[in-house]
C-alpha cells in the first residue's frame, strides 16, 4: 500500500485576471506527495510549476484566483483554509525555499537573527534560547564557523551560503512538507550538487515530503523518486523517475528528454521542440494544450483530456500516447 | 592552423577596496611609508590561442575570472600585463577607449548573456542590429536596411519582428537579436558569454544549432563561455577550465569531460547532473580561496582539493603538457589513463 500522502493536490485550477483577459494558468492539476518522498515538478518556464507551489502555499499574487480544486495537507484543505489557519501551517508544516536566496532573505538583518525569528515564531523556542539554536541550525546546514557567520548579513555571503541559510530557515520548525522552487538556479554546478545533497539528506533525516521544482530534467531525475511533467498549466505525465526516463509516454515528455543536452552525442542529435506555449488567454484553447505542437495529434485530441487518477503509478494525459514498453523495468520504490 | 587570437601571460588585477585596515593603511601612508595596496588577481598569467574556425569553451565557477578574461581579450577593458594578439597585430597596448574606434574592433564581437538585459530597451530589434553597422561599417540608408535584413534572415529572425522592442520579443527571439547584432559586422572571433543560460531547453537547442550553422557558413571562431558543461561538450572542440584566475586544465572537449585530469575538473564533471545516472558523490567542500593577493607559491586549489599534500602549499604547479592536453597539477600524471604515455 502507498502510505498516506503528505500532500494531495486534486483538480487545482488557477486563473489570473489581466487587462487583456483571464489567463488560465493552471487547469485540473492533480498529484500526490507521500511522506518522505521527493516529487519533482518539471516543465519549461510558463508551464505553471511555480504557480502550483504558490497556490498551495496560499501566496498567489492578488490577481490570481483558485477557481477549483483541493490541496489536502492531512485533514486541512489549504485552498479553503482561513488566513489564520494558513498562518498556523506555513513555516510549521509547510516551508518553502525560494529561487533567489539573496532577494528572499532580509538584507538588513543578520542571518542568525532571521533564523532565530523563525524559531521563536514557529518552533516553540524561547527568545533566550533562539540565538544559540540558530547557530546550531547554521552548523547543521554545513556552514563553517557558524557562530561568526550568524552575525553576517546576506550581502556578506556567497550565493551558496545564502541558500544554506534559506534552507536553515525553511527547516527551522521541522516541517512535514518542503517546497523547493528552483533552489539551485543561479548557483554553480559544484555548489548545486552540495546544496541538493543537503536538501536530500535533511529531507531523509526528518522524513519530510519534498516538492522539488526545476526546469532541469537531468537534475530532477537524480534527485526525486517521481517526476510530474507540466506543460502550459496541465500535468501531462506523472511517473516514477526511472519509469519516466525508460518509457516516456507523453510526446512532450519524450521531446523534452530528447532536447536535454546530456542525452546526445552531438548537437545534430538534439531535437528541438516545435512551436511554443499557447497563449493561455485564448478562449478557444484546445482541451490538450500541447495538441497544436504535437507530432502525434489525432482526431480524438479534440475531446477533453483523460483525467488524472491521483494514485495511478504512471499517469499520462494523452489520447495517443507513445506505446508502453512490454518489459517494464522494476520501478524504483519511492522510499 | 594559424592562431587567430593569441594571448600570452595575460593578467588583470583590480585594486582591492577599502577593506578592514584601510584606515590603518592610510595613516601609515600619510606618515611617509610606501604602501603596497592589496590587489584582486582576477586573471593571473593566462595564455592560450584560438585557431581560425575553432570553437573553444571556457568553463569555471562564478568568480573564477571567466568574464574578466573575456572582457580583457575582447578589449572592453585594459589588461594589466601580457599580450593579446589578433593575427599578427598586438592589441594589448591600445587603451580600450581607443580600440572602440579601431579598424579591428569589428573583428572581435561579443554575444552577451541575456539579450533582454544587454540590448538597449529603447532600441527596436532593427536599431539594435543596425547600431554596430552604423558605427563600424558606416552604413546608412538602404545599404544599412539591406544588411540588417540579411543578418536577421541568417539568424532566423522574421523580418516583421524587427520593429519590436526587446520586451515584446520572446527569450529565443531576443537571443537571435543578440547574435544578429554581433555577427552583423562579420567578426572573425565571436565571444559568447553564456548565450543560452536564460533559455528553456527546447529553445536552447534551437539557438545552439543556429550557432553551429552560422559558424560553418561564416567561418568564425568561437570562444564559448558557459557553466553548462553538457552544452560545452556538444559545441566545443577544445575546452579551458579556469579556477581562481588560472587555467588549470585545457584539452579536447571530449577527452577532458570523459577523463578529467585536474582534481577540480574531476569535481566539476562529477557535479553535472546526468539523465541516466545517479548522482556521484565526489564533492568539493568549502569555498574558493580569496583572490586578493593569493600566495604565488601555492596551488590555488589547495584546501579544497581532495589530493592536496604539503608540496601543493609551497609550489605552484605549472600548466604542463600531457599529449594534446595541459594540466596544472602535481599529480596529473597519476590521473592519466593507464599506459598511454604522453608523447
Amino acid at each position: 500500500m502507498t502510505p498516506a500522502p503528505a500532500l494531495s493536490v486534486e483538480g487545482l485550477s488557477v486563473e489570473f485576471r489581466t487587462r487583456s483577459g483571464a489567463v488560465r494558468a493552471l487547469e485540473n492539476v492533480s498529484f500526490r506527495v507521500a511522506k518522505g518522498e521527493t516529487v519533482a515538478l518539471v516543465g519549461e518556464s510558463g508551464s505553471g510549476k511555480s504557480v502550483t507551489a504558490y497556490a498551495v502555499m496560499g501566496i498567489l499574487d492578488p490577481a490570481g484566483r483558485v477557481t477549483a480544486g483541493r490541496a489536502m495537507l492531512g485533514d486541512l484543505d489549504l485552498l479553503a483554509a482561513t488566513p489564520k489557519e494558513l498562518a498556523n501551517v506555513r513555516g510549521r508544516k509547510i516551508a518553502m525555499i525560494f529561487q533567489n536566496p539573496r532577494t528572499a532573505l532580509n538584507p538588513i538583518r543578520p542571518v542568525g537573527r532571521q533564523i532565530a525569528d523563525v524559531l521563536i515564531c514557529h518552533g516553540n523556542v524561547s527568545r533566550r534560547a533562539a540565538p544559540a539554536q540558530a547557530v546550531e541550525m547554521l552548523r547543521a546546514v554545513g556552514i563553517t564557523d557558524p557562530a561568526r557567520r550568524a552575525k553576517a548579513y546576506p550581502f556578506e555571503m556567497s550565493g551558496g551560503m545564502c541558500q544554506r541559510v534559506m534552507i536553515a530557515i525553511a527547516l527551522a520548525a521541522k516541517p512535514t512538507l518542503l517546497i523547493a522552487d528552483e533552489p539551485t538556479t543561479g548557483l554553480d554546478v559544484t555548489t548545486q550538487a552540495v546544496i541538493m545533497d543537503l536538501i536530500n539528506d535533511l529531507a531523509k533525516e526528518l522524513g519530510m515530503a519534498t516538492i522539488f521544482i526545476t526546469h532541469d530534467l537531468a537534475l530532477a531525475g537524480q534527485r526525486s523518486a517521481r517526476i510530474v511533467v507540466m506543460h502550459a498549466g496541465h500535468v501531462v505525465e506523472n511517473a516514477p523517475t526511472a519509469d519516466l526516463f525508460a518509457n516516456p509516454r507523453h510526446p512532450y515528455t519524450a521531446e523534452l528528454i530528447a532536447a536535454t543536452p546530456d542525452s546526445a552525442a552531438s548537437l545534430d542529435e538534439l531535437a528541438a521542440i516545435a512551436g511554443s506555449l499557447p497563449d493561455l488567454r485564448r478562449a478557444d484553447l484546445p482541451p490538450c494544450r500541447y495538441s497544436e505542437r504535437c507530432p502525434r495529434k489525432i482526431a480524438a485530441c479534440a475531446q477533453p483530456l483523460p483525467l488524472a487518477a491521483p494514485d495511478a503509478a504512471h499517469f499520462v494525459a494523452c489520447w495517443n500516447p507513445l506505446p508502453a514498453q512490454v518489459v517494464v523495468a522494476p520501478t524504483v520504490s519511492a522510499a | 592552423m594559424t592562431a587567430l587570437l593569441d594571448i600570452a601571460d595575460v593578467s588583470k588585477w583590480f585594486p582591492a577596496g577599502a577593506g578592514p585596515g584601510a584606515w590603518a593603511r592610510l595613516k601609515r601612508r600619510l606618515s611617509g611609508g610606501v604602501e603596497k595596496l592589496p590587489k584582486v588577481y582576477a586573471v593571473d598569467d593566462v595564455s592560450f590561442a584560438i585557431a581560425k574556425g575553432e570553437t573553444v569553451g571556457l568553463v569555471g565557477e562564478s568568480g573564477c575570472g571567466k568574464s574578466t578574461l573575456v572582457r580583457a581579450l575582447t578589449r572592453l577593458i585594459d589588461v594589466s600585463q601580457g599580450s593579446v594578439k589578433l593575427g599578427s597585430r598586438e592589441l594589448a597596448l591600445k587603451p580600450a577607449r581607443v580600440f572602440a574606434r579601431d579598424r579591428d574592433r569589428a573583428r572581435i564581437q561579443m554575444v552577451f548573456q541575456d539579450a533582454g538585459e544587454s540590448v538597449n530597451p529603447r532600441f527596436t530589434a532593427f536599431a539594435a542590429i543596425a547600431d554596430p553597422l552604423r558605427r563600424l561599417r558606416k552604413l546608412r540608408g538602404n545599404a544599412l536596411k539591406e544588411r540588417v535584413e540579411t543578418v536577421a534572415g541568417q539568424c532566423g529572425l522574421p523580418l516583421q519582428l524587427l520593429s519590436r522592442f526587446p520586451h515584446q520579443l520572446s527569450g529565443g527571439q531576443r537571443a537571435r537579436v543578440g547574435i544578429a547584432r554581433a555577427i552583423a559586422v562579420e567578426p572573425d572571433l565571436l565571444v559568447l558569454d553564456e548565450p543560452t543560460a536564460a533559455l528553456d531547453v527546447s529553445v536552447q537547442v534551437v539557438v545552439l544549432q543556429l550557432l553551429q550553422r552560422l559558424k560553418k557558413e561564416l567561418g568564425m571562431s568561437y570562444l564559448f563561455v558557459s557553466h553548462d558543461l553538457s552544452v560545452v561538450r556538444l559545441l566545443c572542440d577544445r575546452v579551458l577550465v579556469m579556477y581562481l584566475g588560472k587555467i588549470v586544465e585545457a584539452g579536447p572537449a571530449a577527452k577532458v569531460f570523459e577523463h578529467p585530469l585536474h582534481p577540480y575538473t574531476q569535481a566539476l564533471v562529477a557535479a553535472v547532473p546526468r539523465l541516466h545516472e545517479t548522482a556521484s558523490r565526489l564533492r568539493l567542500t568549502g569555498e574558493p580561496r580569496s583572490p586578493i593577493d593569493p600566495d604565488p607559491n601555492a596551488c590555488r586549489f589547495y584546501g579544497r582539493c581532495p589530493h592536496g599534500v604539503d608540496a601543493c602549499k609551497t609550489t605552484m604547479p605549472a600548466l604542463d603538457a600531457f599529449g594534446d592536453r595541459q594540466v596544472a597539477c602535481h599529480f596529473a600524471e597519476s590521473f592519466l589513463p593507464q599506459p598511454r604515455i604522453a608523447s
